[in-house]
Parts: C-alpha cells; structure tokens; sequence
C-alpha cells in the first residue's frame, strides 16, 4: 500500500529506557492500512504497549520515524486523529457516563447540542442506554469500558488505539466485549491497533496479528488472519481459527515467547 | 552507591537554599518595608521584626551580665518541656492503642464509644489546659499532688490520645480480608492473628498518628506550662520575655526558635523511627 | 393456635429498629456521661477545681450568658477570618507548587516539617504587631495554623492522579490549565476536604488558645483564662463548652459543604463518615 494509504507507518523505531539501560524496542518496521484491525500480541516487557504510545506520540522513540496518517506523530496528537482505550477505564468519578463520554468533546469546543446529540450517538453504539446518568463506581468492569470506548470514538477519530483494554474482565465479559468492538469498527470503519496478551483474542478480532519478541523488543512476524468476516461466536469453533491460534502461539515460542 | 552520596548532597544543598531563601525574603521585607515606610500590615522596626542575625546572637549572649548564655538556659527550657511531652505523647500512645484495639475488636464498643472520641476531637482540648494544669494542682490522690511537669504531661497525653486511638481503629481493620482469611486457614489464634496481620498492617496509620501527636504533645506542653507558676519550661520563658517585649525583642524570638526547633525534632524523630520500623514502598507522586 | 404466618414487620418498623441498633448504645454512655458527670463525680470527691458537677455549669453559663455569647462571637469570627485567610493562600500556593513540580518536590518535606512548629507560641509576637486587643493577632494565629495542613494535603491531592488519565489528557493535547481545571482539581477535593475539617478544629483553637497570652476581655479564651485566676472554675467550664460547641458548629458546616460538594464521591455515597 503506498504512504498515502497507510494510517500508520513505522520505520526503524527503537526506544531506550534510561542512560544505558533498557531497549524497549528495537528496529521495529510496521505498516498499517486504512480499516485494518492490528493486534500487538507479545510476553511481558515486549515494548508492545510502548509501541502504542509511540504511535501516540505519547513516548518519544530514541530513534527511527513514524508517520501517523501520513504527518508525524507529534501532529496527529495535536490535531487529535486517535483515541485511546487503556486497561483501566480511567474515567473520571465526580462525572456521570453521559459527561466521562463527553469529555473530548468538550475540549474541543463543541456546543452543548452537538454534544448532547453525539453523546447518545454513543451511548447507543456501546449499548448503554439507561445508564447515562450513573456514575463511575456504580458501572460493573465491562461497562466502565464500554463508557471508554465510547468516549475514545465519540469525536471519531480515523484511529483507535487500545491497550489490553479487556486484560482485567472475566472471561465471558472478554468474548461478548470482544464481538461488541467488531461490531463497532465495523460501523465506524475505524484503524484498530489492539495490544493484548491473550492469544485467541488477537486472532479473533485482528486481521494482521503482529508476534513480537521479548526484551529487546522486536517483530517476530506478522501473521495475516483469514478468517470471514463478520466474525461470530462461532468462528472460534472453526478448524482455521485453531489453526491460527496455533500458527501464532508456535511464532511466539519461536520469538523466545515461552518464558 | 553513587546516587546514594548524590541525592545526599542533593539534600542538603536544598535545605541550604531554604535556609538562605528564608534569610533573604526576611532581610528583604524588611528592608523594603523600613524604605517605603508602608505600616500595614504591621509597622516594620527593630522591635517587631528584629535582624535574624540579631535573634540568633541573643542566643548567645548571657542572660544578664557575668551569667551563663541565653543558650544554656534554652537548652534546659527545652529539655524541661520535652520531658513533659515525651511522657505524655509515651502514656497518651499507649492508652490509645489500648483502647483501639478494643474498639476494633468489639463492636458494641465502636457504636458505642467511637462517636465521642471523633466528636471529641472539636472539643478546644488546649483550652482545658488552664484548668486541668491549675486544678490537678489542687488535688491530692491518696496524699500525693502531681508534681507540676506532670500536670502538664497529662495535656500532651490527652492531645495524643485521640489520633492514636481513632487510626488505631482504622489501622487494625484495615488488614486485607484475604490475608486474615489465610491466618484462619493456618488455624492461627486470634492473637497471633492481631501481632502478626494486624498491627503490622496498622503500622502506617499508627505512625500518621503519631506524627500529629508529637507535634500536638510539644504545643500542648508549651501551652500547659503558661497559666501556672512551671517557670522551668519553654512556656515560662515565652511569658517571662513578653514581659520585657519593649526592652529586647530579640529574647522572644529566640525562645520561639528554639520552640519551633524543639517540635521539629520530636517530628524527626517520629519519621526516624518510622523508617527503620515501617518497610514500604515510598509514595509515588505523580 | 393460629395458622396465619405472621407477616415480616412493616418497612419503618425494620427502619427504626435499625438506627436503634446503630445509634443505642451511643446514646446510652451519652445520658451514662450526663449522669456521671452530675453525680459520680462529685461523690467520687473529684473536686470543683477539675470539673464542677453539669449544673452548676449550666447556672453559671445562664448567669453570664450574654458576655459569653458576644465573646464566643468574637473569638468566632476570628477564628473563620483565620480559617478564610490561611486556606485560601494554602491553596493558591498549592496550585503553583503543584504546577512547578521540582519545586514543590523539593519543599514539601519543609512544609511537612513546618508543621509542627507550635504556632501558638507566636501568639505573643503577633500581640507586638498588632496590639494585644486587636483582633487581627488571633486572625493571623488561626490563620497560620491552618495553612500548613491545608497546603500539604492539596498538593498530595493535585498530584495523586494516575499515570493513565494524564496520558489520556495528552492524547488530548489539553493544556495545562485544562489539565489542572477537569483533572487535577477534582481529584484533589476529597483530600481538600478533610484538611478544612481538620483546620477548621485548629482555626477554633487558635482564637481561643492565643487569647491565653492576653487578649480583649471581650474574646473567650480571656474569659477562660481570667475565670481560672479568681477560681471559678463553673464559668470556666461554662466558657469551654461554649468554644466547643463553636467548634462542632464549625466542623459541622464544613462536613456539610463536604456533603454537597462530593456528592459523587463513592464514601459519601455508603454513608461513611
């Protein structure tokens, strides 16, 4: 795909912690096209969540360039063209859900009706009608991160950076959140990068599964997901998705991703 | 290692700029102030703001001519004064957590009895301090009067009781349910339970409280020493100098540095021994 | 003998049993307390020096009841002049360390230090400044008492906020004074909160206590103090419990505030105090 296409394109980054202290990340070379869903699957200290906020711009890479929808990273957070999802919610307890989604919004100036218009745009998209008024600490874990990810789309950014966001749910949260996001990105036809350590996660919803490696962090490979699309409840029963569940734990192994 | 001998230096080079950042806005309002001539909010002079230099120098003169320093009669002052803080902070302590940890261990005491002892903390304890100080004067318990720095000791051990006591509360409750589940699953006695869960996990909030309560002990002494005849205090020595304010200002302010520096230590010394007993990880400030 | 089932009992009734559990045996050493106070102690011999039996008290509060409450008054507005001065410049100085993080870092184990210096010693210093009568000596007393706990918990309260929600304001590009009006100030009004309950106990003191060092007849720790000397110990007392229920007014307003304020926040929520 050419630069133009591309919403992300990352040449020789690498990222050193400290004077003479830790290599997060190492020469990492990675494209990633308009609507793609990316996921970031690696062991502990991988550097893939500091990838995630190299993209952001919100760690400076030691070295290498990155061009985010084809201007530097720097500009892209500036002109605010992605939103980010983190593991814990991070919502803010003294606002209801409907002000926690509208926080972007406000600090981009948006008028109050937009606002309120857009806001329950949202709210319908994560499915969290009747909730609006609730606060925080009254949501369960899976519907704090809906409100997240309704409040990281709700000024719809191109991009949607996420970063284990599901890591602390329960299973079953997990797979339900998990169809609910794809069902999302299709709608919104958003650039998905998704950083997780769960192997039958990243198959499930990525189309492009990056293996990373652990300390000093490098792409191991890339491994292209072919499962149809949309995905169901019943694709994790299909002989193919076991198939690439296998094909990425073994790159993983191969990468020195079994300690 | 060498970042150890780093940040030390680190250290000190800060207090030595406090030190000098104080010296310099105190010389400064002063100066500015006897330039212009500006009387609010108070008229600037020798009296009411003495050179720092000069404050520190009345330390060091003697008191009256052929007489030891104002320093030596300080230093005693000052030791006087602790000792009645020291004895009640030790006793007030004790008693707290005494009694938190029976609180914490029967209800019916919490519902009971807590109420008072948070409510109590608005009581203006400081202001019993005349009365209790004079009156324990005038009692004799089986023909023996309290001497007079332990009349004023009972004032710091009140002052210290009631932190204690309330973040003793908190600190025993606060051990994790799960780690007192797995003591169960030892069939751990409840004793064991309370010295080897319980109050380690009650450490931080014993040692909040009792950086309140040195502090409040060391006022509550200098307070309790002034409406009685106690001439061997700090509390003596800050009436005996407002006396002869006009005459030479400099005492004063010298008896309230040596105060000042007198509670700090008693706070330093809280956090000394706090750091060698309580092993956990620093505060992150982000 | 019947076969009804008795019903369960009606919901007020499960409610007033409820808060008799809760507030009983608080009430009970409560009227014990009234009781005792009367009665045990003076046959317990505790002489009228210490403590004078509850309604001796109580005469001597009515007898002089109209110097004591223009006193209480006095040393009342003292005290929240006090309270008013020192909170507000703790807070704004709060705000810049908190926004000039070396150099809050550095003087924050100063500050914490300061606070232990027995501010009320100063009292006499203040006299000299302002004249022993006026009321600005206590002002400044109660309002340096205040200061150094109120800048102390603002800042820790500024500057707890979470690694992952400065990062989200950054994925924002919000300014720094965005980031301090949506996040850092919010974050920081449980931890105000609590340090205004504590200053307002210590502003209350302040007035009173800095009055022991002489002061206008017209305040109450003057009151205090002067009753002691000629040895009647009920107005004493009764000056006393006049500055702790000042006290408790005080507190009581500012945890009402708190109430309001942090209606969101989840221990008020659970009726936690």
């Amino acid at each position: 795909m050419t630069v133009a296409e591309a919403v992300v394109t990352a040449r020789g980054i690498t990222k050193t912690f400290g004077k003479g202290g830790v290599t997060a990340l190492q020469d990492i070379d990675l494209e990633v096209g308009s609507g793609e869903f990316i996921s970031l699957i690696g062991p502990s200290g991988c550097g893939k969540s500091t990838l995630l906020r190299v993209i952001g711009d919100l760690v400076e890479p030691t070295a290498g360039e990155i061009l985010v929808n084809g201007k530097t990273a720097h500009r892209a957070r500036l002109d605010r063209d992605y939103g980010i999802v983190f593991q814990a919610a991070v919502l803010y307890d003294w606002r209801t859900v409907v002000k926690n989604i509208a926080l972007p919004l406000e600090l981009l100036g948006w008028s109050r009706a937009k606002r309120a218009e857009r806001v329950s745009e949202m709210v319908k998209l994560v499915e969290l009608e009747g909730f609006e008024k609730h606060y925080p600490w009254q949501l369960s874990g899976g519907m704090q991160q809906r409100v997240s990810i309704a409040r990281a789309l709700s000024f719809s950014p191109a991009l949607l950076l996420m970063d284990e966001p599901f890591g602390a749910l329960d299973e079953m949260t997990r797979e339900r959140l998990n169809a609910e996001l794809l069902r999302i990105w299709a709608e919104t036809r958003s650039t998905v990068i998704f950083v997780t350590h769960s192997i039958s996660e990243a198959v499930y919803l990525s189309t492009r599964v990056v293996v990373m490696s652990p300390r000093p962090g490098r792409i191991t490979s890339v491994i292209p997901i072919d499962l149809p699309q949309p995905r169901m409840f019943e694709t994790r029963e299909d002989p193919r998705f076991f198939e690439l569940v296998t094909e990425v734990r073994e790159a993983l192994h191969a990468g020195g991703g079994d300690e | 290692m060498r970042s150890r001998i780093g940040s030390a230096t680190a250290r000190v080079a800060v207090l030595g700029l406090v030190l000098v950042g104080l010296w310099a806005l105190w010389e400064g309002y002063r100066k500015l102030w006897e330039e212009t001539g500006w009387t609010r909010p108070f008229p600037v002079n020798a009296t009411t703001m003495p050179h720092l230099h000069d404050i520190v120098g009345a330390l060091f003169d003697p008191i009256r001519e052929g007489e030891p320093l104002l320093a030596r009669y300080m230093l005693d002052a000052a030791l006087f004064t602790a000792k009645e803080a020291a004895v009640g902070f030790a006793i007030g302590a004790t008693i707290g957590f005494l009694l938190g940890a029976l609180i914490a261990r029967f209800g019916v005491l919490q519902r009971g009895v807590m109420p008072y002892v948070v409510a109590s903390q608005t009581i203006p304890i400081l202001a019993l301090a005349p009365i209790v100080v004079v009156g324990l004067g005038n009692v004799s318990i089986v023909g023996w009067t309290p001497k007079d720095w332990m009349r004023v000791a009972v004032i710091a051990a009140y002052l210290t009781f009631f932190p204690v006591t309330v973040n003793t509360v908190r600190g025993l409750r606060s051990a994790d349910p799960a780690a007192v589940e797995l003591m169960e699953s030892y069939a751990a006695r409840e004793w064991s339970v309370f010295w080897k869960l319980r109050v380690p996990a009650a450490m931080p909030y014993l040692f909040s409280a009792f950086k309140v309560a040195a502090t409040a002990s060391v006022v509550g002494a200098v307070i309790g020493e002034l409406p009685s005849s106690i001439q061997d205090g700090l509390g003596g020595w800050i009436i005996n100098f407002n006396q002869y304010y006009a005459l030479d200002p400099e005492n004063l302010w010298a008896v309230n540095l040596v105060a000042a520096l007198l509670g700090i230590s008693f706070f330093l010394v809280v956090v000394l021994v706090e750091k060698l007993v309580v092993h956990r990880a620093p505060e992150q400030l982000v | 003998m019947s076969t009804i089932v008795q019903p369960t009992a009606p919901r007020s009734e499960r409610g007033t049993t409820q808060t008799l559990r809760k507030w009983g045996p608080a009430l009970i050493v409560f009227a014990m307390g009234l009781a005792a106070w009367q009665w045990l102690l003076p046959a317990l011999g505790v002489e009228r020096y210490l403590l004078p039996p509850l309604w001796d008290v109580l005469q001597a509060f009515w007898d002089a009841r109209s110097e004591l409450l223009r006193a209480g008054w006095i040393t009342f507005k003292e005290a929240v002049g006090g309270f008013v001065l020192g909170c507000s410049v703790a807070f704004v100085l709060a705000l810049v360390l908190a926004r000039w993080r070396p150099l809050g870092n550095a003087l924050m184990p100063y500050m914490i230090a300061a606070n232990a210096v027995p501010i009320v010693a100063f009292a006499p210093i203040t006299n000299a400044w302002f004249g022993t009568l006026s009321p600005w000596s206590k002002i400044v007393i109660a309002a340096v008492l205040c200061f150094f706990p109120v800048l102390v918990n603002t800042l820790r309260g500024l500057t707890s906020v979470r690694p992952e929600s400065l990062e989200l304001m950054t994925s924002y590009a919000a300014p720094q004074r965005v980031v301090f009006a949506r996040v850092r100030i919010p974050n920081s009004l449980p931890f105000v909160f609590s340090a205004l309950k504590i200053a307002s106990v210590l502003a209350m003191i302040g007035a009173v206590v800095g009055d022991y060092f002489g002061g206008s007849t017209e305040a109450l720790g003057v009151q205090i103090v002067s009753s002691v000397s000629v040895a009647q110990y009920e107005t004493a007392w009764a000056a006393i419990l006049v500055a702790s229920l000042l006290g408790i007014g005080f507190y009581a307003t500012v945890a009402l505030a708190e109430r309001l304020v942090l209606s969101w926040h989840p221990s008020i929520r659970a009726g936690v105090e």
